[in-house]
């Protein structure tokens, strides 16, 4: 099967600055991807050579088999893209963006229901007859994913679709996308928010300094992490460590324990029960489950703040 | 294939856009040219007479009627590209299936409209001053589209060229209406010393109005085939600098 995005060897220099060196991956069809990265990373680059904006100094990416310089047009058609920044026209409203956006993919009336759907699902059908500048953050957002989505392309990429939303605003972006996904979108997401890339990505690609320095399955980078932490507020003070759990403390006083347990290899019921066994009680206790922001701070080598 | 669809609408959106903005963009500058009329006919009407028989508000309105023609054609083009590069809207029509020539016959088309729109306005106000006879309509035209294509053109490579509102400025102020005003769109350049009848002869602006003239008094000061050939290789290269520059993606595409 045909990847829907298939980037190889991708090279990107400014100046002096390599902002992308010998990038290689493939996109499974119907796949939610996720492109990680710090500020600086070379995400945003990689998304507009993708989308026609910036020029490859050596490689080629192909969206559904059609390469993007080559096959532009047919590239194009192909690929719906949320950019980053808050993009509007102040002449116009959002139906009108939406129809025009339509019409400049060839498409004409036939289009208008669909567009009417895309209005109706992001919950702008009240507001699609205002101005682009009447309309909040947020609204302009969704306007800007309808915008993606109005040529109805087989992919869809999301550069920070959630950056500067509400709460609110986010979770209803979540479900939407996920819907899509449904439909067989395949989805590239880049995102700040690693909680959000936990729970929605199939795979995930991480870009440091240019170099992709990961491309696993969510659960596979999450394995690079297999420890959770257990903190116990101890009921009084400790007298003795159970030797079932002497290689597992990480700390302790006369007040706390913290213990490193492994996900798959241990229990916590089986460390609760040596516990009681050695008389040590507890009033509070707390898990401190890693997730993918400790994978992507130990690869990319960054601080935790 | 071209994207007939998608040229179109591309088009349509920027008549639309200048549309929204008539007072700005179509009802001052006809305003302009009616303040200009008042002042150049009731001061100069009964003084000057360029063309044997022919009154001076007669020869002035078609200079008027083709700057107001080039002048809006290059607002329009820079104004609208420039906004929206600044906003970041261009982005919109970069990541759609447009060829660079199907974007630059959008813009040009909508920059030849509003020019035309202008045009009609400055010519109907004349009225009130000299119903000017018209000698041949297809010369009147011709000119027209060329004009408009030629500062449309320009207008969109000051946009692309330019990184604030600044630099669009200096180009219209220094480059667009010094050339306008010293085009003979206010006299003949056969009333001036011969050195600056020289150099009156390499601006382009001045085959544009003395053609378009043509077309309204049958008059001209030079022959209407030579401006018709200068204008229409200005707008040739013009054109092809345009392409080129639409198609290095300079300072579009990275």
């Amino acid at each position: 099967m045909i990847p829907a995005v298939s980037v190889s060897n991708i090279h990107k220099k400014f100046g002096d600055f390599q902002a992308l060196c010998s990038i290689d991956f493939n996109i499974e069809d119907g796949l939610f991807f996720g492109l990680l990265g710090p500020n600086g990373a070379g995400k945003s680059t990689l998304i507009n050579i993708m989308a026609g904006l910036a020029r490859a100094d050596m490689g080629t990416i192909h969206v559904m088999g059609n390469d993007v310089r080559a096959d532009w047009r047919k590239t194009r058609r192909t690929l719906g893209i949320v950019p980053q920044e808050l993009a509007y026209d102040p002449f116009f409203t959002a139906r009108e963006m939406l129809r025009l956006q339509s019409g400049y993919f060839g498409k004409g009336k036939e289009n208008h229901a669909w567009i009417d759907e895309l209005l109706d699902r992001l919950g702008l059908t009240d507001k699609a007859d205002e101005n682009m500048l009447q309309l909040s953050g947020g609204m302009k957002k969704r306007v800007l994913i309808a915008q993606a989505l109005v040529h109805k392309p087989r992919v869809l990429v999301l550069d920070e679709p959630t950056a500067g939303v509400d709460v609110e605003l986010r979770k209803t972006l979540w479900k939407f996308i996920r819907q899509l996904h449904g439909k067989g979108h395949t989805i590239l997401l880049t995102t700040h928010y690693l909680e959000e890339a936990e729970a929605l990505c199939d795979r995930i690609a991480i870009l440091d300094h240019g170099k992709l320095i990961a491309n696993d399955t969510t659960e596979a980078l999450l394995e690079l992490c297999p420890y959770r932490f257990l903190n116990l507020s101890l009921s009084s003070p400790l007298a003795n460590i159970p030797e079932l759990i002497q290689k597992k403390v990480v700390s302790f006083d006369n007040s706390e324990i913290v213990l490193r347990l492994h996900r798959t290899k241990d229990s916590i019921g089986s460390v609760l029960d040596a516990l009681n066994s050695a008389d040590i009680s507890f009033h509070d206790l707390h898990i401190n489950e890693p997730g993918l922001e400790q994978v992507f701070l130990s690869l990319t080598g960054a601080k935790d703040d | 294939m071209i994207n007939w669809r998608g040229m179109n609408k591309l088009f349509v959106k920027e008549v639309l856009r200048f549309l929204k903005v008539t007072v700005q963009t179509i009802i001052t500058p006809v305003v302009t040219v009616l303040l200009y009329l008042l002042v150049f006919s009731s001061v100069l009407s009964d003084h000057v007479e360029i063309y044997k028989g022919i009154g001076y508000t007669a020869f002035l309105v078609p200079g008027l009627i083709m700057m107001s023609v080039i002048q809006n054609a290059f607002a329009n083009n820079s104004s609208s590209l420039f906004q929206s590069k600044l906003n970041g809207n261009i982005l919109f029509m970069l990541l759609a299936p447009l060829s660079d020539l199907e974007i630059y016959i959008a813009y040009t088309g909508a920059g030849i409209v509003r020019g035309f729109l202008v045009g009609i306005g400055a010519w109907i106000v004349s009225c009130w001053f000299v119903i000017l006879p018209v000698h041949n309509p297809w010369i009147l035209v011709c000119f027209t589209l060329i004009g408009g294509g030629i500062l449309g053109s320009l207008g969109m490579i000051s946009a692309i060229c330019s990184d604030k509102w600044d630099h669009i400025a200096a180009f219209q102020h220094f480059v667009i209406i010094p050339l306008s005003f010293l085009s003979g769109a206010f006299y003949s350049i056969k009333i001036l010393p011969d050195f600056w009848q020289k150099v009156s002869l390499l601006n382009p602006f001045f085959y544009l109005i003395d053609g378009f003239r043509y077309g309204f008094l049958g008059r001209s000061d030079i022959s209407v085939v030579t401006s018709f050939a200068i204008v229409l290789g200005c707008f040739i290269l013009v054109s092809f600098l345009c392409l080129l520059i639409l198609h290095r993606g300079y300072k579009l595409r990275s």
